[in-house]
C-alpha cells in the first residue's frame, strides 16, 4: 500500500507537535521546522497529484481495517488538486509572514501547521465522520489564527465566527446522524451505494440530511444568508492568515462537490431538487450581495472579502449544474480565484498595514457606520482634516525625499493591478478564462439568470477595486504629509515577493490553461463516475456480502 | 422508551435554540452546550435504541451498534474543547468591552448607568495574564 498518502496529514501534525513541544527560546529551531514542513508539503502534493493524474483512485486503509468498517483515506484527482493548491498557498503565506507577524502571538507557527493538517485531512478523508473531524481541526486552528494579534475587533469578530461555526458543526452532526441511521455506514462511497437502494419511505429523510449537509458546507463556503461573518472575519485577520483563509471557503465548495457526487450521486436525484431550487438561487443572491458589499466598503481587506463572496456565488452556481463541463470550469475558476484573493490579502497587509500609514486608516474611518461600528478601537488619532492639509507641514528638503524609497512602490502598484485584474475576472488573466468557462457551461435557462448577475457583479467589482486602488496607491500617498510615512512597512518586500509568486501561479494557470483544463475535465469526469470509486475503495464483493449480512442480522 | 427519548431530545433542543437566540454570551454558550447534548443523544439514538444488549461483540449475541458510541465520544471531546475555548474567548471579550452582548455594543445591565466602566475584577484577572 502506498503510505505516501498519509504524509500530507502527518507532516504538519508532527511539525506542529514539535513546535509546541520546543521551549519558547528555541525560536530559530521552531522557524526551521515550520519552513521545512511547509516546503515539504509541496513536493509530496505534486507527487500525489502525478500519481492521481493517471486516473487511478488510491485508497489507504488506516490500521489496515478494510472499508467500509475502517477509516479510509482516498486520493483522486480532485483531492490531489486541492492538496497542491493548499501547499502552494501555504508556501506563499510562509514567505509572506514576517517574523513580526509571527511574534504577535505565541504559537502562530504551530497553529498554521494544525490548519494545514486539517485542510489536507479534509481533502483526503474518505468517510463523512472524518470529514467532520478534519473540519473541526481546521476550524479550531482557524479560530486561534483569526485572533492572532489580539485586539478588540479580532476578539469580537472571532467570537461571531466561533459561535456560528459551532452551530454549523452541530447541524453537520445532525445530518451525519440521520445518514448513519438510514444507511448504517459512514464511508462516503458505501453510503452512496446504500442510498441508491433506499426504500422510498426513507427518501424524505435522506433529502433532509442532504440539504442540511449542503447548508453546513454553505456556511463554511459563505453562501448568502450564511455569509455575513466572512468580510468582517477576514478583515480582522492579519494578511498571511487571511491569505491562507482564501482556501477555507473552497473547502466548503470541495465538500459540496464531493458529497454531491459520491454520497448522493447514485441515488436518483435525492439532492437535485435542493440544488436546483434552493442552492441555485442562494448562489445568485451571494453574487449580488458580494458585489454590492464590495461597492459599499473601502478598505482593501473588506473589499477582497466581498469579492470572495462573489466568487463563492459563481462556484456554487456552477456546482448546482452537476455536469462535467460545469464542474471542470468551476475547478479552473476555483484555482484562479484562490490565488488572486490570496495575493490581494497579502497586498492589503502591506498597503494598509496597521502599524504604518495613518492616512489610509484615517480614510478607512470614513466608511459607512454600519460596517465600521466595530472599528472605533482602531480608528486613528489623526483626523482626516489634518491629513488633507499637507501644506501645513514644513516642506522637507528635496534630498531627504530622495533617500526614502517611494511607498507604495511601482512594484506594489503593478502587483495590485495584476491581482485586481485576476480577481475581477478581466482578460487576459485566468479569472476571465474561468468566468467565461463557467458562463459557457450554463444551459440557456440558467444562463438567462446567471449571465446578467455575473456581468454586473464583474462591473461592480471593477469599480470597487479601482476605487480602492486609487485611494491606496494615489490618494493616500498624495494626502500624506510629505516624507512623513513614505517608507514601506517592515517586511513589505517579502510580502510583495509572496504576492508575486501567487500571481505567477495565476499567470501560469493562464498560459497553461489548455493543459490544466485537460486535467480538470478528467477530474470532473472521474468525480461523476461513481463506479470507479466503488471499485477502488470498497475492496471486494466479499466485503459487501459481509456488510449485507451484518445489515440482515 | 422511544417517547421519553424523543421528548428529552425535543426539550433539550428547544431550550438550546431558545438560549442560542439570546444576544448575551453566557446564555449562548449554555444554549450551544444543551444543543450539543441533544445532538449527542440523537447520534446515540441513530444506532437504534435497545435495552440489555452487550455493548461489544459477544459470542452469538445481538449487540448494540458500537459506531454511534464512538461518534458520540469523539463529538463530546470536540465539543468540550470548543466550549472551553468559547468561554475563554467570551471572557476576553467581556474584559475588553465590558459588555457580554455578542455584538459588544450594549453594556452590562448592572453597569448601564456608567456605560464605559468595565467589570473591575475580570479586567484585573485579564491583565494578570
Amino acid at each position: 500500500m502506498n503510505h505516501a498518502l498519509i504524509l500530507p496529514i502527518l507532516i504538519p501534525l508532527f511539525a506542529a507537535g514539535a513546535i509546541v513541544a520546543l521551549p519558547l527560546r528555541a525560536k530559530r529551531l521552531q522557524r526551521a521546522i515550520n519552513v521545512i514542513a511547509t516546503l515539504a508539503l509541496l513536493p509530496v502534493a505534486v507527487a500525489l497529484a502525478e500519481h492521481a493524474a493517471q486516473g487511478e483512485i488510491a485508497s489507504y486503509a488506516l490500521g489496515a481495517w478494510p472499508a467500509p468498517f475502517g477509516i479510509v483515506l482516498q486520493l483522486d484527482r480532485l483531492g490531489a488538486l486541492m492538496l497542491v493548491l493548499t501547499a502552494l498557498l501555504a508556501c506563499c503565506c510562509l514567505l509572506g509572514t514576517t517574523s513580526a507577524d509571527a511574534r504577535l502571538g505565541r504559537y502562530y507557527r504551530a497553529l498554521v501547521q494544525f490548519e494545514l493538517m486539517g485542510l489536507n485531512g479534509a481533502f483526503l478523508a474518505g468517510d463523512l465522520f472524518n470529514l467532520f473531524v478534519f473540519f473541526e481541526l481546521l476550524l479550531i486552528a482557524s479560530y486561534a489564527l483569526l485572533l492572532h494579534g489580539g485586539g478588540r475587533r479580532r476578539v469580537r469578530n472571532g467570537l461571531h465566527y466561533l459561535l456560528l461555526n459551532l452551530v454549523g458543526s452541530s447541524f453537520f452532526l445532525i445530518a451525519l446522524g440521520v445518514l448513519y441511521g438510514l444507511t448504517g455506514t459512514l464511508n462516503m462511497v458505501d453510503m452512496g451505494e446504500r442510498l441508491a437502494h433506499l426504500e422510498p419511505a426513507s427518501l424524505p429523510l435522506a433529502q433532509f440530511a442532504g440539504a442540511t449537509l449542503m447548508l453546513v458546507f454553505g456556511l463554511k463556503a459563505a453562501v448568502f444568508p450564511l455569509s455575513f461573518w466572512l468580510p468582517q472575519a477576514y478583515r480582522s485577520a492579519i494578511g498571511p492568515v487571511a491569505a491562507l483563509f482564501a482556501i477555507m471557503t473552497k473547502v466548503g465548495i470541495y465538500a459540496m462537490l464531493r458529497c454531491d457526487a459520491l454520497v448522493f450521486g447514485g441515488s436518483g436525484g435525492v439532492l437535485d431538487a435542493f440544488m436546483h431550487d434552493w442552492a441555485w438561487w442562494l448562489a445568485i443572491a451571494t453574487i449580488i450581495y458580494g458585489a454590492l458589499g464590495a461597492l459599499a466598503v473601502s478598505s482593501l481587506k473588506t473589499t477582497t472579502g466581498f469579492l470572495v463572496l462573489v466568487s463563492v456565488g459563481l462556484l456554487i452556481a456552477a456546482a448546482t449544474l452537476q455536469t462535467v463541463l460545469a464542474w471542470s470550469a468551476l475547478l479552473y475558476y476555483l484555482i484562479s480565484t484562490t490565488l488572486c484573493t490570496g495575493a490581494l490579502f497579502l497586498l492589503a497587509d502591506t498597503l494598509e498595514s496597521e502599524s504604518t500609514g495613518a492616512a489610509p486608516a484615517a480614510l478607512e474611518a470614513r466608511e459607512p457606520a454600519s460596517l465600521e461600528s466595530l472599528d472605533d478601537a482602531t480608528a486613528p488619532a489623526i483626523t482626516p482634516e489634518a491629513d488633507s492639509e499637507p501644506a501645513a507641514v514644513a516642506p522637507q528638503p528635496a534630498n531627504a525625499q530622495k533617500t526614502l524609497a517611494r511607498w507604495p512602490s511601482n512594484t506594489a502598484g503593478a502587483l495590485y493591478l495584476a491581482a485586481a485584474v485576476g480577481a475581477a475576472g478581466l482578460p487576459p488573466l485566468s479569472g476571465f478564462l474561468g468566468k467565461a468557462m463557467v458562463l459557457a457551461a450554463m444551459p440557456l435557462s440558467q444562463a438567462t439568470v446567471l449571465w446578467p448577475a455575473v456581468l454586473i457583479s464583474g462591473l461592480l467589482s471593477i469599480v470597487a477595486l479601482s476605487r480602492t486602488g486609487t485611494r491606496l496607491l494615489w490618494a493616500a500617498p498624495a494626502s500624506r504629509p510629505s516624507g512623513a510615512a513614505a517608507t514601506a512597512p517592515h517586511g513589505s518586500r517579502t510580502k510583495l515577493a509572496a504576492c508575486a509568486l501567487l500571481l505567477a501561479g495565476v499567470v501560469a494557470a493562464t498560459i497553461l490553461a489548455g493543459l490544466l483544463k485537460g486535467y480538470l475535465d478528467a477530474t470532473a469526469a472521474q468525480l461523476l463516475d461513481r463506479e470507479a470509486y466503488v471499485h477502488a475503495v470498497l475492496p471486494a464483493p466479499a466485503a459487501q456480502a459481509a456488510a449485507a449480512q451484518a445489515e440482515g442480522s | 422508551m422511544e417517547a421519553a427519548f424523543a421528548a428529552t431530545l425535543g426539550v433539550l433542543c428547544a431550550c438550546g435554540i431558545y438560549l442560542l437566540l439570546c444576544a448575551r454570551v453566557l446564555p449562548v454558550i449554555l444554549g450551544i452546550t444543551l444543543f450539543s447534548y441533544a445532538i449527542n443523544l440523537f447520534l446515540l439514538g441513530m444506532g437504534r435504541l435497545s435495552i440489555g444488549k452487550p455493548p461489544v461483540i459477544a459470542a452469538g449475541a445481538q449487540y448494540a451498534d458500537p459506531v454511534p458510541q464512538a461518534l458520540v465520544l469523539t463529538a463530546i471531546v470536540i465539543g468540550f474543547a470548543m466550549t472551553a475555548f468559547t468561554v475563554v474567548l467570551s471572557l476576553r471579550a467581556l474584559a475588553i468591552d465590558g459588555s457580554d452582548h455578542v455584538d459588544g455594543g450594549k453594556p452590562l445591565a448592572r453597569n448601564r448607568s456608567k456605560p464605559h466602566e468595565r467589570p473591575p475584577r475580570i479586567e484585573k484577572e485579564m491583565r494578570g495574564e
